[in-house]
């Protein structure tokens, strides 16, 4: 049995149903990091000092760009399927890929240097709500370089019985790239430079 | 949405210049904060820009500049929500519940008692 919608749009939102599921979703990713950004100003207004200076700008800084620059190979990705060039879409979708790898490899070095120096979460306030905020959205990385690798993967098979199925769920798994990394956007400046 | 080939093939460019106006607005980040500027100033020039990057993702690379009214509902419904989220802080200043009163002095009783 095929599911409706899954690339023709219903009637009555004009929407395919996947497209209006991932917003749904988002939505609720947009209230899950909502709560945590207000936990944080809570933490910060109250504390009596901040520690200013103790995380790496330059990595934060080589971090943001990694982002910004995997976002674009992402929306490429999905533009080649629209224009029908196989080929530059894996690659696309390959150095996005890779981008989000390296991402991961910084922040590893990152926590590694600061739990060598016993700074873990509960050493302080800052540091607690910093491995949080920074923990959940690199738990979303791992989750998108999942879905990256299945539609590099066997989910690539698709292409072929399906394209515009294919070229819908690239789509929709660069709309949730796009959400990740317009998150890290908030979290570099709150955490790294103020 | 516009996703026809022709109209793909016309925003291949902007999605570059894009993500360069990104990375410069990430340097303008980083030169902002070497500049040591007070903090409240700095707070506003840090979000002014993390909002201007954030919109520009969204609407360029989410395709939000062009999208139906069911995503537009549904993301203004989430806005008021995170809206609220984001007050919740400011109800934590006005509430008084927990905070100690000042001890009433010798003298300072109420008329009639």
């Amino acid at each position: 049995m095929n599911i409706p919608y899954t690339v023709e749009e219903r009637p009555d939102s004009g929407l395919a149903n996947g497209k209006l599921g991932i917003w749904l979703f988002l939505a609720s990713e947009v209230m899950l990091f909502g709560a945590l950004f207000s936990t944080y100003i809570i933490l910060r207004t109250g504390a009596t000092e901040w520690p200013h200076g103790e995380l790496s700008v330059p990595l934060g800084a080589l971090n943001t760009v990694l982002l910004i620059s995997s976002s674009v190979t992402m929306v490429m990705a999905w533009a080649m399927l629209k224009l029908h060039n196989w080929g530059r879409h894996r690659l696309y979708l390959l150095a996005t890929f890779a981008l989000a790898g390296i991402f991961l490899v910084n922040k590893y070095f990152e926590y590694s240097d600061h739990l060598a120096r016993g700074e873990g979460p509960s050493h302080s306030t800052f540091l607690a709500i910093y491995f949080t905020l920074t923990g959940l959205h690199g738990l979303h990385i791992v989750g998108g370089m999942v879905v990256m690798a299945y539609l590099l993967g066997p989910g690539a098979r698709l292409w072929k019985q399906n394209p515009d199925q294919f070229t819908n769920r690239i789509e929709y798994t660069g709309l949730y790239w796009h959400f990740v990394d317009l998150v890290w956007i908030f979290l570099f400046p709150v955490l790294y430079l103020l | 949405m516009h996703s026809d080939p022709a109209s793909v093939r016309a925003s291949l460019r902007k999605y570059v210049m894009i993500g360069a106006a990104l990375l410069v607005f990430t340097v303008i980040t980083v030169a902002a904060n070497r500049l040591h500027l007070a903090v409240p100033f700095a707070i506003t020039v840090a979000l002014i820009i993390a909002v201007t990057k954030g919109s520009m993702v969204a609407a360029v690379f989410m395709h939000l500049s062009n999208e139906k009214k069911w995503i537009y509902g549904a993301l203004l419904l989430t806005a008021i929500f995170f809206a609220v989220l984001m007050s919740v802080p400011f109800f934590t200043i006005m509430d008084s519940i927990g905070t100690p009163q000042p001890a009433i002095g010798v003298g300072e009783h109420p008329a009639g008692h």
